[in-house]
């Protein structure tokens, strides 16, 4: 066999494995629509409780993603910029919650609110176990270091010297990172954020254990599909994960559009 | 020319690591176009950037026009930096890099309006305000962070082998808008690069530096 031929095997090799994992993906897609029909997802979604959390979620989802923007834009820029003592392990902590079980980060929240500090801040603050403030958190503990994640590459690729060249013709540090770095992180500040909005739609395994699945109140959108499979209602289920998927695609496009390729999208 | 050196560097140690340069002297006279020659690598850029305040000083002293920069943060060290590739803002037109330095002093829109008059004239920019960096050759790019950094008015000027990256017409008609900038401006200017012809064409006063490197020893 020559070296042209081997190369058409690898070649066709390398095809065959990613187009079967493609495949794959576009059959999940195909059988989940294919599987239903516009008229029955309209009926699940005229249910008072679906809608309730398709509310709650988008409502949820987008505050978990402004909380991690909040927390990733700077931990981002400072794993980036910055070497000091504990970085390297700091840069490991963030990974946690990507790592971590999904059970398992519901059930240390739960443990977390049951400490001292936890039931103080439960007495003086808000209340967070079983309740909305605490579906927030748990989307914001696994959402913002995807985000963190994100915004640490972003900025990864961001060349310093006109940062530096800032500080000389007059800025502060903070001026030099809001007014030349920033604005050009504005695409990883929507991949991060949009990453975030489609982690937090998908959060269930924490927000089951720490907020319960209470219908009307603590519910959302994987909770509703969880909860419709429980009962055997399969096409409720099923056009709730529809929602789901065509906001997942919508993230990803929004994401792609704007640059963060070489990212976690 | 007066008598007290613009840059005087005394047996300062800088860097770290590889780029680590011990005991380093350089003087440079108030008002002089000097062009410090040395080969690629050896730490010329560790150097500039050791003057800027982008780097920390870990022995000796710096006074810069006769002020201590030890402690001097690089906002208020009256430099204007224009380093090899230019480092324009990415996202900002060149009417937006030409006013920044003053727009971060807070000067009037009236003062912007007449600086970005001059160095668009001076550096033929006018054509090119609404341009983004993208949008410029090499030597544009360069013209423009020359405008950058001039605009302020700082009486040190630093540039880090500023025609290293231009075609041969292009490097020569930049030759000339740095010697109509040095003969314009009371700037004094450390041109950095390691092109001897270069250094000829453009200097009043060339240091080599291995005599940087051996005059702190």
């Amino acid at each position: 066999m020559n070296s042209r031929v081997r190369g058409r095997w690898f070649l066709g090799g390398l095809g065959f494995l990613a187009g079967f994992y493609a495949l794959l993906i576009v059959g999940l897609l195909v059988a989940d629509v294919g599987f239903t029909s516009w008229g029955e997802c309209r009926a699940a979604l005229q249910s008072e409780a679906i809608r309730h959390s398709i509310v709650l979620s988008f409502v949820s989802c987008t505050l978990a993603a402004l909380l991690s923007l909040i927390v990733a834009v700077p931990a981002g820029y400072l794993l980036s910029r910055f070497r000091f003592r504990g970085s390297r392990l700091l840069d490991s902590l963030f990974d946690i919650p990507i790592v971590l079980p999904p059970l398992v980060v519901g059930l240390s929240l739960l443990i977390l609110f049951q400490t001292a500090v936890g039931q103080w801040f439960e007495g003086h603050v808000m209340e967070m176990t079983y309740e909305l403030p605490g579906v927030v958190l748990a989307q914001f503990v696994v959402a913002c270091a995807f985000a963190v994640r994100t915004m640490r590459l972003c900025f990864d690729g961001i060349d310093p010297r006109p940062e530096q060249v800032a500080r000389t013709l007059g800025c502060t540090r903070a001026q030099a990172f809001f007014r030349v770095t920033l604005p050009e992180a504005r695409g990883g500040v929507i991949a991060a954020g949009s990453l975030a909005f489609a982690r937090a739609l998908g959060e269930f395994g924490p927000i089951l254990v720490f907020s319960g699945a209470t219908r009307m109140k603590t519910e959302v959108l994987p909770t509703t599909v969880f909860l419709e499979l429980s009962i055997g209602n399969l096409q409720a289920a099923l056009a709730v994960s529809l929602l789901m998927v065509l906001a997942a695609i919508s993230v990803l496009i929004l994401a792609r559009v704007f640059g963060m390729r070489g990212g976690l999208l | 020319m007066s008598g007290r050196p613009m840059i005087d560097l005394l047996d300062a140690t800088l860097g770290a690591g590889s780029t680590r340069l011990p005991r380093i002297s350089l003087q440079v006279p108030t008002g002089s176009y000097a062009v410090l020659l040395g080969s690629t690598g050896c730490g010329k850029t560790t150097l500039l950037e050791t003057l800027c305040g982008l780097r920390p000083l870990h022995a000796g002293s710096l006074e810069i026009n006769g002020q201590d920069m030890q402690a001097r943060d690089p906002a208020d060290r009256g430099i204007g930096y224009v380093p090899q590739d230019g480092a324009l803002f990415p996202t900002m037109t060149v009417r937006q890099q030409l006013v920044f330095a003053l727009r971060i002093r807070r000067r009037t829109i009236a003062e912007q309006e007449q600086r970005l008059e001059e160095l668009a004239s001076q550096l033929a920019l006018r054509s090119l305000l609404d341009r983004r960096p993208h949008e410029l050759s090499g030597g544009e790019r360069q013209r423009v962070a020359l405008g950058r950094a001039l605009a302020s008015k700082p009486p040190l000027l630093l540039l880090d082998e500023p025609l290293s990256s231009l075609d041969d017409e292009t490097r020569e008609a930049m030759q000339v808008v740095l010697a109509e900038v040095y003969s314009l401006n009371s700037s004094t200017i450390l041109h950095v690069t390691h092109r001897e012809e270069e250094a000829q064409a453009l200097s009043s006063l060339i240091i080599r530096f291995d005599s940087v490197l051996s005059a702190g020893s």
